[in-house]
């Protein structure tokens, strides 16, 4: 199918919209009617056709005003992308695994022609026909990391390892679900995982380490993790936080449907050849509630999970204070019907609403 | 299943080096590229010797970056289980096997100012291919490669050819020997030491480098065991609920595998972590030994590593 790539802007007037197909191929979240941490990884081996899933690098409609995002953030705070001296042998096996993934599984949008070291480029969404060196630096208008991710939706950490840990040594961040790369830089897996709640004492942590540890070339894997933003914004760092954390207050029960967002990060882990680095690609994906409420068993899920997260997650997901007015909004969409397992919408199958009573 | 993904390949070449070591060449089956990897990396060979089915770890020594042949290099060892044995005598030009993608467990510390690296006998196929990484971003490295004598010291000459400078060898037989003291003394601050070779060796170099206080993290090593024969034993698997028979020349995994269950792996040799199976009652001694386990695990009994270890005693029961 062709992708009609949107106008659109993710701050000022926020005219980020989600399409009917794109609600429908929203990675939800949510396979149970509870949430709790849990080392929820699978591999990254395709999915259902047309889902988040069936791509290596998913692109969308909204990949070119996203890129666009990016461009701001980064001309705004270059420290949004840094890369550690021993790091650059990491960015030219990540320009060179998204370029051949991208070419192969878009052809359409993406062309990579190789004859031996020379390099041609062609990304047609963007209007991109480069020419380079492979791992020559001077021929690329910015390093191959930086390059090659200001066309690639989604954060990215790429994370050395060595002495049994991952240590997050270069990434591109600007879609971050409020935390910095600047602070995280050099810091190793349980450094930069000190401030999440409850899954320290789980030892989530520490079987997920082993479990990236091992993730071989060929061989990659994903999670899904997920938050709430108000309005569509995908810079919410701690960078920022003056000026997007005001606009968790600006919530009332007529506007929350359309400026409350689910945030649901697409995680994936590659290991990469050259450097024996692994890649965490964090692709953001945004659906207001309004659009998430078209999907019946989505809409008495959301709220049944929402309703019982541990105050712990709800705190440091940053939406304790408007749980309440989230619950109000919600409530009205589940029916106490049963849900099916797993996180597709099940459309044909699951019962429309039924008329819920106002308590 | 289990393991690193599995690639088809064609021996394009089997070229005897000394009476002991053999090199190997691997070419793709279906004609394309194999997938690049680091210097350090080993791959899983596949061999299929009647009813069994051996799976050995060798490092691989080609170019990193050329992805249109893997080469390896393997000591026939006459005391082990067979697996070199069978290479060396069993496998030929044209001949297909299975071997597995490249999985990294040794891998250089490009933060390092310098790599050190410390080789003894065929621990040298690693360095092949790190040199070759490090030659092409100009790093800056330094080998010391000891060998029994002149007619057993594997890729020698091409060493002392291609990096006069860089490449120091010492002759047991000769009886010339690294001096270490030395040598960790006068390094620049930020070398990190690579040792690869058998185990008396890293042993000397990891306690040589911890007395002068060199930091853990700046030296790497790098030791596949080969499971050892050992007396039979019985082993019960809880959760498929199967008894097996270990046999004498076979590893506790093999026997798993043999019995149909699938148990996960990498690499085969005691060092990556990824075959730790939970005891649920051992009557007996389990005989430890992996690198991976702390000794206060092996001590309490309530893990093994099946890839390397064994068992002797009454009773054995495994979570698998
Ligand atoms: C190497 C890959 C990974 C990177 C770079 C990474 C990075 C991060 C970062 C930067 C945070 C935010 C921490 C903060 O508040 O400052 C975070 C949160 C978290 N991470 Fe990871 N992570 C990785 C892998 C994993 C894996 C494999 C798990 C598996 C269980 C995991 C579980 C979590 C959880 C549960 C949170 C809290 C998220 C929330 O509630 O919104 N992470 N991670
Ligand atoms: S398979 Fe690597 S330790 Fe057993």
């Amino acid at each position: 199918m062709t992708i009609q790539f949107h106008k659109e802007t993710f701050r000022g007037e926020y005219s980020f919209h989600n399409s009917e197909r794109a609600i429908k191929r929203f990675p939800f979240p949510f396979d149970k009617d509870s949430y709790m941490y849990a080392v929820n990884m699978e591999q990254h081996r395709g999915g259902p056709a047309d889902s988040v899933y069936e791509k290596r690098f998913d692109v969308d409609e909204h990949y070119v005003s996203e890129m666009e995002d990016r461009a701001l953030v980064l001309a705004d705070d270059p420290l949004r992308c840094q890369s550690l001296p021993h790091m650059t042998l990491a960015g030219w096996d990540l320009l060179e695994l998204i370029m051949v993934s991208k070419s192969e599984d878009y052809p359409e949008l993406f062309e990579l022609h190789r004859d031996g070291d020379q390099w041609r480029w062609v990304n047609k969404p963007l209007g991109i026909d480069d020419t380079f060196t492979f791992m020559d630096e001077t021929t690329l208008p910015y390093g191959p990391m930086e390059y090659i991710t200001r066309q690639t939706q989604g954060d990215f950490c790429v994370l050395d390892q060595r002495d049994d840990n991952l240590w997050m040594d270069a990434g591109t961040v600007t879609t971050q679900a409020d935390w910095s790369l600047d602070f995280d830089i050099g810091m190793n897996f349980f450094e930069w995982h000190a401030p999440v709640p409850l899954a320290h004492e789980k030892g989530i942590f520490v079987r997920a380490l082993k479990f990236l540890l091992n993730i071989q070339q060929g061989a990659p894997a994903r999670r899904l993790n997920w938050t709430m933003t108000v309005n569509p914004l995908l810079d919410t760092s701690p960078e920022n936080y003056h000026k997007w954390g005001i606009q968790k207050t600006t919530l009332t029960p007529e506007n929350i449907g359309s400026k409350q967002h689910l945030r649901v990060e697409l995680q994936t882990f590659f290991r990469l050849p050259r450097s024996n680095a692994l890649v965490f690609p964090i692709r953001c994906y945004l659906c207001s509630f309004d659009d998430l409420m078209t999907v019946p068993k989505w809409g008495r899920r959301l709220h049944r999970v929402i309703r019982d997260l541990p105050v712990e997650l709800a705190t440091y997901k940053g939406f304790i204070d408007n749980r309440p007015m989230m619950l109000d909004y919600l409530s009205k969409f589940d029916d106490g019907q049963p849900t099916s397992l797993g996180i597709w919408p099940d459309l044909e199958t699951e019962p429309p609403l039924k008329v819920v009573r106002s308590s | 299943m289990s393991g690193a993904e599995k690639i088809a390949v064609r021996v394009t070449e089997v070229a005897p080096l000394n009476e002991l070591v053999t090199r190997f060449r691997f070419e793709p089956v279906s004609g394309g590229l194999l997938p690049t990897f680091s210097g350090g990396a080993h791959t899983v060979v596949e061999m299929r010797d009647g009813d069994i089915t051996r799976l050995n770890p060798y490092s691989l020594m080609s170019d990193p970056f050329d992805r249109s042949a893997y080469t390896i290099s393997v000591r026939r060892d006459d005391e082990g289980r067979g697996g070199s044995k069978f290479m060396h005598t069993n496998v030929s030009v044209g001949d297909e096997m299975v071997i597995s993608n490249p999985v990294n467990l040794f891998s250089l510390d490009l933060r390092a100012t310098k790599h050190l690296m410390i080789a003894g006998g065929i621990g040298i196929t690693p360095f092949l291919a790190q040199i070759k990484q490090l030659d092409r971003a100009h790093g800056n490295w330094e080998l010391h490669y000891a060998c029994r004598s002149e007619a057993l010291g594997s890729y020698v000459d091409y060493l002392t050819t291609t990096h006069p400078n860089d490449v120091n060898i010492y002759y047991d037989d000769q009886s010339q020997a690294i001096d270490l003291d030395t040598l960790l003394d006068g390094q620049p601050l930020g070398t990190h030491i690579y040792v690869c070779g058998p185990k008396g060796m890293i042993d000397w170099v990891r306690a040589k480098a911890a007395e002068i206080g060199w930091p853990r993290e700046a030296v790497h090593y790098e030791e596949f065991l080969a499971p050892q024969p050992g007396k039979p034993f019985e082993v019960k698997l809880a959760v498929s609920n199967k008894v097996i028979q270990v046999g004498e020349q076979e590893s506790l995994l093999e026997a798993i595998e043999r019995a149909g269950v699938d148990a996960p792996y990498l690499c085969r040799g005691g060092a990556c972590g990824q075959c730790e199976t939970d005891v649920v009652q051992a009557e007996g001694e389990i005989i430890h030994r992996d690198h991976w386990l702390e000794d206060s695990e092996k001590a309490g009994d309530a893990k093994i590593m099946p890839c390397v270890s064994r068992f002797e005693g009454k009773v054995l029961v495994l979570d698998r």
